[in-house]
């Protein structure tokens, strides 16, 4: 008897555990089968475009740690790179090493966060994000040694930095980074080789290379679909061409690809880190010479950085004042979400889940 | 026999109703709505028979309070950082982070708080059995923040849910808020049976 | 490193297989005319020499006479970019075509385009809002908005 079946819409709604945030998703589903996915986003929308250009160039800095809030150094440097660009100041020596050691720094944090919270949406409850935010507790107590502040920091100025590094930072840094590398030894011994994480994760997900290319993803999301594109090597900005580190490639594109090649960047990020140590001189200025109220010439510029999270970018329109005319902000997580649909189609609800983790969102930076 | 079937509406048509909510909300919601603030009076009149049992319920209700995780933005993590194991919550009975409204009896609402996410979180509420309690945490939920000005977000979430306990910062230290746990428990000291969230009633 | 294409070269190679689709160009960027958007983009996708495959961001701004939208484009073979603007002038229905069918990177952002500026793509496979809600009233980012 032939039986006659309707389409399910699911609603996974604003407030639910493994959405990372307020993101919601429309599912239909047949059966258990996803069929098609249709996010719904702007939660979290503050107008932080609009208000930009209310207030000066140096009071947009707050703004900017509050997009992607894990990782607010790099959104720092990401902006002030761009006025940088767009005024033509140039940076001292001293303060382009640190402002390079924080960034690695906070790579790490991140990529630990996004690994917890991938783990943690694959069943392991919170086992997994208690043991990285053991590392990720010592980070923030060395950067509120320097900045006073342990998630949203402030801490760069267009020029350079606000202060200089207090005497304790420097031996803390050294023993921090002398012990990493057993840390992330312990949780590839737990988890490279798991049964339950292979079972799920390999295979699932899979986001071919032409299809990574064309919605013009970045990050690690491009790098384990086994396109080698990294800004850090390919453009490079601030001081990277003096450093010595690789770049980790998937092969297939699927979820286990993105987690393998975010634990071997934070092993890159260690090594680029001890270099700099070894590099950065002793002395010196921490800020250019720029004036209370900066205003640069009429003209446009467009700064980016590889963030941890893909290819972060700002563009600027200046009119001569001491406001933005038009700041824009190019999130890398919007644009890497564009891949959902196409990579769920056919898995199941709890496949759903695991993938749309794999991919790492923070709704702050897609909402702006 | 007759099956009937609820409406089932395509995704156009859902959103055109929800925008009408938040249209309504807006018009609406143009006063705080003011904070159940009787427990500073220090005079609470009791009835004799029930003194004891009255404190025995409270101090029970007091030491295991269930929160419910409603992290909007960057102050979640700092929730979090409170729940993990520098800042142990679970020495004060919060152990258990419940995911579901209708299990929990505090709502620490952690983040800006839009015009489009407001009918959401006055829903979680409603759902959530009394007694209940309400923390703001951050500048954001408490007054609008950096972004006050902005056209799409809501200036403090008193507008929406009344408020018991506010604790500042931007984001605040999980300390701060491990404090202004501590002040709800001693709000929630002074409450009787019938009446445990001393409102205006 | 990646290098800004010279743009005179691009400009005079346009000019001979489109005529009249570029107007001007200046420092790494091009400016070209609304009704040849299509056909220039497809070109500058599809040329061997070229091979521009990858689309960063699509952005508009306004100047109180005109929109004007800017799309950044890069070779991932070729390590070069260029940056390529229109301009629309209707200020009550500005329309644009749009880039969706031939880099789907624009998919996302050409919605919010629309959300926040009223520009109207044609040729877009879903256009509404993205970031505000359905019933709200006006384009946020427009300068003449309080």
């Amino acid at each position: 008897m032939p039986i006659k079946t309707e389409p399910f819409y699911l609603n996974i709604g604003p407030q639910h555990p493994s959405t990372h945030g307020v993101f919601r998703m429309r599912v239909m589903l047949d059966g258990e089968v996803v069929v098609d996915v249709e996010p719904v986003i702007g939660y979290l929308h503050r107008g932080i475009e609009k208000l930009a250009e209310g207030r000066t160039y140096t009071q947009n800095i707050i703004f900017t740690d509050r997009l992607d809030y894990l990782s607010s150094m790099t959104n720092n440097l990401a902006y002030c790179m761009a006025v940088e660009k767009l005024a033509g100041i140039k940076v001292p020596e001293r303060a382009e090493y640190l402002r390079v050691i924080f960034a690695e720094v906070m790579r790490i944090s991140s990529h630990l966060m996004a690994v917890g919270f991938f783990l943690n949406d694959l069943g392991a409850m919170m086992t997994p994000v208690l043991y990285m935010w053991r590392e990720r507790e010592k980070i923030l107590d060395l950067f509120e040694m320097v900045s006073g502040q342990r998630l949203l920091y402030n801490y760069m100025r267009i020029g350079g930095l606000s202060q200089d590094v207090p005497a304790e930072f420097m031996p803390a840094m050294k023993k921090f980074i002398a012990e990493m590398p057993r840390y992330v030894d312990e949780y590839d011994q737990l988890l490279a080789t798991n049964e339950i994480l292979l079972a799920r994760a390999k295979g699932v997900g899979i986001l071919p290379r032409e299809t990574a290319i064309d919605i013009g993803a970045s990050g690690p999301v491009l790098r384990a679909s086994g396109v080698k594109w990294d800004i850090r090597k390919m453009n490079p900005y601030s001081i990277y061409d003096r450093f010595d580190f690789e770049i980790p490639i998937g092969q297939n594109g699927d979820c286990y690809d993105r987690y393998w090649v975010r634990m071997q960047e934070i092993r890159q990020s260690i090594r680029i880190v001890e270099q700099a140590l070894k590099q950065i001189p002793d002395t010196g200025p921490i800020r250019a010479d720029v004036p209370l109220y900066i205003r640069p010439p009429k003209g446009e510029a467009y700064g980016y950085i590889e963030a941890p999270k893909g290819n972060l970018g700002f563009y600027i329109v200046s009119d001569g004042s001491i406001a933005p005319y038009r700041l824009h902000i190019y999130p890398p997580t919007l644009i890497n979400i564009t891949a959902l649909r196409d990579m769920v189609k056919g898995w199941k609800v709890a496949d759903l889940i695991i993938i749309f983790g794999s991919i790492d969102v923070v709704l702050g930076e897609i909402d702006r | 026999m007759e099956i009937i079937r609820p409406e089932i509406l395509s995704p156009d048509e859902s959103d055109i109703i929800e925008g009408n909510i938040i249209n309504t909300f807006i018009s609406k919601c143009t006063d705080p709505i003011p904070d159940p603030d009787k427990w500073l009076d220090e005079e609470i009149r009791r009835n004799i028979l029930l003194t004891t049992v009255d404190t025995a319920i409270a101090w029970a209700r007091q030491r295991s309070i269930f929160p419910l995780m409603f992290g909007l933005a960057c102050c979640a993590f700092e929730m979090i950082g409170m729940a993990a194991s520098r800042f142990d919550a679970s020495r004060f009975g919060m152990d258990i982070f419940r995911w579901s409204p209708r299990q929990a009896d505090l709502m620490i609402v952690a983040g800006t708080l839009t015009w489009k996410m407001a009918p959401a979180v006055r829903m979680v509420y409603d759902q959530m059995p009394e007694p209940k309690w309400v923390i703001a945490m951050g500048a954001c939920a408490i007054s609008g923040g950096t972004f006050r000005e902005s056209y799409s977000v809501v200036p403090g979430i008193n507008r929406i849910i009344p408020v018991d306990v506010y604790v500042p910062g931007c984001p605040p230290r999980p300390e701060g808020l491990l404090y202004g746990v501590t002040r709800l428990h001693a709000k929630i000291i002074k409450g009787t049976i019938d009446n445990p969230n001393l409102s205006l009633k | 490193m990646t290098v800004a294409i010279n743009e005179t070269e691009i400009e005079k190679k346009l000019n001979e297989i489109f005529p009249g689709s570029v107007i001007s160009s200046e420092k790494g960027s091009i400016l070209v005319d609304k009704g040849s958007l299509l056909k220039v983009a497809e070109y500058l996708k599809n040329a061997p020499e070229l091979a521009f495959d990858y689309l960063t961001f699509v952005t508009a701004v306004d100047y109180l006479d005109y929109f004007e939208l800017v799309y950044r484009i890069v070779s991932l073979k070729y390590n070069h970019s260029l940056i390529v603007k229109t301009r629309c002038s209707d200020r009550e229905n500005p329309t644009a075509p749009s880039l969706t069918p031939v880099w789907r990177a624009a998919y996302y952002q050409e919605r919010e385009i629309y959300d926040l500026f009223g520009i109207r793509f044609e040729g877009h496979p879903e256009l509404k809002r993205l970031l505000l809600w359905e019933g709200f009233k006006g384009h946020p980012l427009r300068r003449d908005y309080l």
